[in-house]
């Protein structure tokens, strides 16, 4: 106590506060720089279009995450929401004659919106679980994982629904001004999110329920509705990011988005916010996001396994999450 | 006699800024020896330090003589020094035994822990002090005052001679303090040194033997507190003398402003009927577990009981959430500030705004500069001491974090404060900037309603108190009749 009273607020920053607290924006700029220097193929326009693309999703699935994790919850049903909204939208957007939906397809922004009343459904039970039934969201989000995936099974029979109307593809697939939309609607998303944070009220009470909800509950905050409406943000998004999947496959796949929720997740702690909750930003998750994107791409370009590729990603995410704890510990 | 602990030129900085400049320290066998000091004073330091939790920048630290150097407080623990620190960490699924003898429990054949042995143990060293608390009960079935005397077991089951009380009675009530008292007057003597640090200064003065001042990281002035009074102790510990340790300008009025009629809360309060002024601070004063917590939970709309009627201005209200009690006018500073008054990860500013975010915005979004100049106004005004209003929180003191808690309620332009220990873990100095608050806020025409465990400040600062018992009203007393005796006889 009587040594924090007297530290400096901000102030000076030595060397290593510095790397420690911008650590993870040194890490992706040395990844690139590195990669840049050992392969002729990364730092090429269609390349980094290509990374920002692939990270669109985990990135827009990571956005919504952020909001849950800063609340102190989590939600593991990302992945499965993905495959239900993807199929739902796509049944919609069909021009497949073995449709089943009559009509189909349908314009795709009926089939759009479809999709992400899907994911706000899906997210909305899981917030009610956990926000009125006090229900751990480990628990409920891991029986919401569970849930979606099987009504994603049975809505689809288990078969993939194919031959997307190209309206409905062009979000996956379209570009514009040379950039393709998926990297539009990562930025808009995160433009989005990183506006309500900061900015608004609700941002507030997000940080104030994830800090300390008993401060907040005394205060006069809605804890209840804040947290229900986290995991609504968490389940539209995981709409959006299930409606690219599908239009970039051009079919929806009801096994599509398997552990997604672990890439997420990486994201999010690799960009710095905490699992205690209370503490993070947007632009950390983003930043997370895209050394992911990177260093997949990277060890693709090097012709790295896979397999291995999965065994960096563990060491990447630990050694994220031991900088953190090391910084804690200073404080 | 060599001394049990002595220190000299206790030196330590961190990153630069000094925290200790100079701490000395003598404590002799069978003394009870208060470390007295405000926020940022250096005992925290001091303390770290002997216990080899932090390595000193120079100085010597002689155990009976021979001098010592502990890397951690394990090897302190071996030498016989051992520490009850303020926050307790019990292990609330296990009993008292295992608590106490974690980590060495008696050991039978295959590894098995020796249960019998281990309880009779725990049983015998409770009742050698006294302390009516089973070895077998639960941790998490104990009140916070028997919790207390456990850590206490635990200190002496290692045959410490050195026992370093951290604050111990903070989460306490008087009653129960008796019983921690009565613990100490046994260490003593039993021939123990008793290292007593409190802000309460009350406490020290009836059972302290002698004193040490620490201000700004340095040694003040030690003696015997027979020598010493109270005006005098307090002028050495803030460094500048003190007119008067209460701060009372108000004067009830007669309008009623908060009228309570046949209320029920949590814990089986029930029948609670009393009225309060305006420009009134009215006490509500009764044991641990009298319910007083309980009835601001219930006015502020935190408990589900709802029975009884409560009036705010001569208008009927429900007060079924903080939202409506707040809408009402009243603010609650609640007795836990880490637990629920502040968000510890945000700003100084973030939790100054955080009761009117709806006031400081517009159709959902923040107005920064309305923000920052909230922010300004409160630290003006409750001369909170922060190097700025983006600083976190939990780097200010107890007393500048408890003001803060005060900013965010005045914020809310309140009629009626609740305050449930308003002064705990606050030092002298912020002590007497909160009853300037309290004294001015009710003589704008403000109602205070405050609960103190602490006897001199119901008598300090309340124009009435309502004592309550077992969940009822005990009685009432008027400023004129008001005495510790009277206090306590109607709540015991």
């Amino acid at each position: 106590m009587e040594l924090k009273a007297k530290t400096p607020a901000g102030g000076g920053l030595s060397a290593g506060q510095i790397v420690q607290k911008y650590g993870i924006v040194f890490a992706l700029l040395l990844a690139c720089l590195t990669l840049t220097l050992i392969n002729e193929n990364f730092l090429t326009t269609r390349n980094v279009l290509n990374v920002l693309r692939q990270t669109s999703i985990n990135g827009v699935l990571a956005i919504g995450m952020t909001f849950v994790i800063l609340t102190r919850g989590i939600d593991l049903s990302v992945g499965s929401v993905v495959a239900l909204t993807g199929v739902f939208s796509a049944s919609f957007a069909t021009t497949s004659s073995a449709g089943f939906i009559p009509g189909a397809p349908w314009p795709a922004l009926v089939a759009i919106a479809i999709g992400l009343l899907v994911g706000m459904g899906c997210g909305g039970v899981s917030g009610v679980i956990v926000a009125r039934f006090r229900v751990p969201a480990f628990v409920a989000t891991l029986g919401m994982l569970s849930a979606a995936r099987g009504l994603t099974l049975l809505y689809s029979s288990g078969r993939p629904i194919p031959a997307l109307s190209d309206s409905f593809r062009w979000i996956g697939t379209g570009s514009v001004l040379g950039i393709p939309v998926p990297i539009f609607v990562l930025l808009g998303t995160f433009a989005a999110a990183h506006f309500v944070l900061t900015q608004t009220r609700f941002g507030r009470h997000i940080y104030a329920v994830g800090g300390n909800p008993h401060a907040a509950k005394v205060s006069g905050l809605p804890v209840n509705r804040i947290r229900f409406m986290v995991y609504v943000i968490s389940g539209a998004l995981a709409g959006l990011a299930g409606m690219i999947l599908a239009a970039r496959t051009g079919s929806a796949l009801p096994q599509a988005g398997i552990a997604y929720e672990l890439d997420a997740i990486a994201a999010v702690v690799i960009g710095g916010t905490s699992l205690a909750g209370g503490v993070g930003r947007v632009s950390g998750t983003l930043i997370g996001a895209l050394l992911i994107g990177v260093m997949n791409n990277g060890l693709d370009l090097m012709g790295v396994e896979s397999y291995y590729q999965q065994v960096i990603k563990g060491f990447l995410i630990v050694a994220a999450v031991m900088l953190d704890q090391s910084k804690n510990k200073q404080d | 006699m060599a001394a049990l602990l002595e220190v000299s030129d206790l030196v330590k900085s961190f990153s630069g800024v000094p925290a200790l400049r100079d701490g000395r320290f003598r404590l002799e066998p069978g003394s009870v020896h208060a470390l007295c000091g405000g926020n940022g004073a250096g005992k925290s330091t001091f303390l770290k330090i002997v216990m080899g939790i932090q390595p000193r920048d120079s100085g010597v630290i002689r155990r009976r003589g021979d001098e010592v150097s502990f890397s951690s407080p394990a090897e302190a623990l071996a030498n016989g020094i051992a520490i009850v620190e303020q926050e307790l960490s019990p292990v609330p699924a296990m009993s008292v035994a295992e608590n106490i003898y974690m980590g060495r429990e008696p050991v039978g054949r295959f590894g098995r822990i020796d249960f019998a042995t281990l309880n009779r143990q725990t049983q015998d060293l409770l009742d050698g002090f006294g302390f009516s608390i089973r070895a077998t009960d639960l941790m998490m079935d104990l009140t916070v005052a028997q919790t207390q005397l456990v850590e206490i077991a635990k200190a002496l089951s290692y045959d410490a001679e050195v026992i370093i009380l951290d604050e111990p009675t903070s989460a306490l009530g008087e009653a129960e303090a008796g019983h921690l008292f009565a613990a100490i007057a046994t260490m003593k003597a039993r021939g123990k040194g008793v290292i007593y640090v409190s802000h309460r200064l009350s406490e020290i003065f009836s059972i302290a033997d002698s004193y040490t001042v620490f201000r700004d990281g340095s040694f003040v002035q030690t003696g015997a507190m027979a020598e010493i009074s109270k005006d005098q102790l307090i002028q050495l510990i803030v460094g500048r003398p003190l007119t008067e340790e209460f701060i009372k300008e108000n004067t009830p009025g007669t309008e009623a402003v908060l009228s309570v009629s046949g209320l029920s809360a949590a814990r089986g309060v029930r029948d609670i009927s009393f009225t309060a002024h305006r420009g009134e601070i009215l006490g509500l004063y009764g044991l641990m577990g009298s319910g007083r917590t309980e009835i601001f939970d219930r006015l502020f709309g935190l408990c589900a009981e709802t029975g009884g009627q409560i009036a705010v201005g001569g208008r009927q209200v429900l007060l079924r959430s903080p939202a409506e009690a707040i809408a009402a006018g009243i603010a609650y500073v609640t007795e836990d500030r880490k637990g629920s008054g502040l968000v510890l990860s945000g700003s100084v500013r973030d939790n100054l705004c955080l009761a009117t975010l709806a006031a400081l915005s517009r159709a959902g979004v923040m107005r920064a500069a309305q923000e920052g100049d909230a922010a300004a106004r409160m630290i003006d005004e409750l001369k909170i001491k922060t190097a700025s209003d983006a600083l976190g929180v939990g780097h200010l003191s107890g007393g500048n974090q408890q003001k803060v808690v005060l900013g965010k309620w005045f914020l809310t332009a309140p009629r009626i404060l609740l305050l449930d220990e308003p002064t705990r873990g606050v030092d002298v100095g912020a002590k007497r900037e909160i009853y300037r608050v309290m004294s001015d806020f009710a003589r704008a025409g403000g109602t205070v309603l405050m609960v103190s465990s602490e006897t001199d400040e119901m008598l300090g600062m309340a124009d009435r108190v309502i004592v309550l018992k077992d969940g009822r009203m005990a009685g009432e007393l008027g400023r004129d009749a008001l005495s510790a005796e009277g206090l306590l006889h109607l709540a015991a």
